[in-house]
């Protein structure tokens, strides 16, 4: 059993690692060189958010494991990202606004961890939520234009925004191992984020012309372990060479 | 031809023969100027094709430190890209026209990248090798004749020495590894090497535009002159390496001070050419379908840009 500590890391950890491989899968196939370059940076940024707390979950976990330990070595079951970010790249529009989903997110996830009573952890946070304030600029401003363009670009939105919803719900459920970090300061308690998301994405859905789904059951489950098939196929491509060349140094 | 026509043509082969650079609004002649865009347009295009092959190795970089810096690189070449369509555009080209020329098999890039990715160690063997090559072509055209492009490859340079010591640097933590990793990297030397030298253009007495570019001082070297220099410098970083250079024929002189070699299989390279290469379509196939799948978004983004042009002008009235 890992320490809930290890564990809410690897969480954060998993969210960035994941979400990263997903997004570097544009890299070269972008609609136009500009936002080649722009999701590029924006992966770059999101990769580096998952080092820090994958260096930061070794030393706590005190297993003399590397960062790559954590990235590379562990199955589909010990992954605790959110459902949300293993979901395929879709079109422009999906990718997007997944995007915005968890910019708008950790915005309020990266404020609140930069006041964590573990200095570690916030001094990720202050640098990860400067970078995260520019990805939401970007990603708001891709829906705004998505939803606001033209009639083709507004339906690739709403079907979008009708495949990514279910995943929303797990973004406010907290964890096992979160309630100790949250009952120690060290975590916000994420389901007193509901509202002030939720009021967000109606303000930027509004400026789009997409209107916010009415459903009230969301899928669940990617925060302790029980996956998406997504999941499974994404850690086959990125734990490929490790696998198949183990203890190597790269 | 008028006076002042001629005058502007002299004032061009001055500027040429002084060593000053020409600048966009300068008068030059249809020849030079339609070199130029080719020369910038291919070497743009071959940047962004170059994306693809290094691409293919993102989702299964072996360590998160080699992710980011492959991310990065090839990041970096976007970017390239970028500055050398605006370099084209300068000259009066028109992007999305080169951009369609690419896809549609009219404009040539650089044919290296018709060779496939099929091991890590490739990747560091496209750095240390395919950029080595580059530079050796680049740093020349640092001083070349026209001042966009010239300008454009002081920065370029500066990233691919970079990317070149990333490059060497994969190669010798897999040589430093184990039997595995160092036959990994043995192989992919063994691929790229012939391709690598491939990559200066023919021998100098089958270059079609080498005389002309060397008289504008576009190249400032020949093929052959490069290739040989690239020769010289690489062959002393294998045997640091601890890797075979793929040729039996490879010799020191000590009295020229240079490397005799094997020339390439020169009926490979025009084959390649001509689309035959490895993975010509595939590359051709995902850079249009990237363009095309794409079309709806940039539709888009015109579309809310007009909007927001409108609503600016209504605001304001």
């Amino acid at each position: 059993m890992r320490n809930n500590k290890t564990s809410y890391l690897l969480h954060l950890a998993d969210n960035a690692l994941i979400l990263s491989q997903r997004l570097g899968e544009w890299c070269g196939h972008a609609p136009i060189l500009e936002q080649d370059i722009a999701i590029t940076n924006i992966t770059l940024d999101i990769l580096g958010q998952a080092r820090y707390f994958y260096q930061l979950a070794s030393r706590v976990d005190k297993k003399d494991k590397e960062e790559d330990f954590y990235a590379y070595y562990r199955n589909e079951r010990e992954f605790k990202n959110l459902l949300l970010l293993e979901q395929p790249n879709g079109d422009w529009s999906q990718t997007l606004l997944r995007q915005f989903f968890y910019d708008s997110y950790c915005i309020l996830l990266y404020s609140e961890l930069e006041k964590s009573k573990d200095k570690n952890i916030a001094a990720i946070a202050s640098k990860a939520i400067k970078e995260v304030k520019y990805h939401y600029k970007y990603s708001s401003e891709w829906v705004i234009r998505l939803g606001d363009g033209t009639k083709e670009s507004n339906q690739k939105l709403k079907n979008s925004l009708n495949y990514l919803w279910d995943f929303t719900g797990e973004l406010f459920e907290v964890a096992e191992y979160e309630k100790e970090m949250i009952e120690k300061g060290i975590a916000p308690d994420v389901s007193k984020f509901k509202t002030t998301w939720f009021n967000n994405v109606t303000e930027i859905f509004n400026k789009a012309n997409i209107e916010v789904p009415q459903t009230t059951w969301f899928q669940s489950g990617g925060k302790s372990g029980l996956h998406t098939e997504n999941l499974g196929k994404l850690l086959t491509d990125l734990q490929y060479m490790q696998r198949t060349y183990p203890n190597c140094t790269w | 031809m008028t006076a002042k026509a001629i005058s502007q043509e002299e004032r061009f082969y001055q500027l040429i023969d002084k060593e000053e650079k020409i600048e966009p609004k300068d008068w030059m002649p249809e020849k030079y100027r339609n070199t130029m865009i080719r020369q910038i347009s291919q070497h743009a295009h071959s940047e962004v094709v170059g994306m693809l092959p290094e691409g293919n190795w993102i989702s299964r970089a072996p360590s998160l430190r080699r992710k980011a810096a492959l991310l990065a690189k090839i990041q970096d070449e976007a970017g390239h890209g970028l500055y050398l369509y605006s370099a084209a555009e300068t000259l009066g080209a028109d992007r999305e026209e080169l951009i369609e020329e690419l896809h549609i098999g009219k404009a040539k890039y650089s044919s290296i990248f018709n060779y496939p990715t099929l091991s890590w160690a490739d990747i560091g063997a496209i750095g240390w090798l395919v950029d080595g090559a580059a530079i050796m072509n680049q740093v020349m055209l640092c001083r070349t004749s026209y001042g966009p492009y010239s300008r454009a490859m002081v920065r370029i340079c500066k990233e691919e020495s970079f990317h070149q010591r990333q490059g060497y640097d994969i190669l010798l933590t897999l040589c430093n590894g184990t039997k595995e990793q160092k036959e990994m990297a043995q192989d992919a030397l063994n691929r790229w090497w012939y391709p690598s030298l491939m990559m200066f253009g023919p021998k100098d007495d089958e270059s079609v535009h080498s005389d002309y570019s060397i008289k504008m001082k576009i190249k400032r070297f020949s093929n052959d002159e490069l290739r040989q220099r690239f020769v010289d410098a690489t062959v002393p970083q294998a045997e640091y390496l601890g890797l075979k250079v793929p040729d039996k024929n490879l010799k020191f002189n000590a009295k020229t001070e240079n490397y005799s070699f094997t020339e390439p299989d020169w009926s490979e390279f025009y084959n390649v050419i001509k689309g035959n290469g490895p993975c010509n379509k595939d590359r051709i196939k995902t850079r249009r379908e990237a363009f095309e799948n794409g079309k709806w978004v940039r539709d888009a983004a015109i579309a809310y840009a007009e909007k927001q042009k409108q609503n600016n002008k209504n605001g304001k009235q």
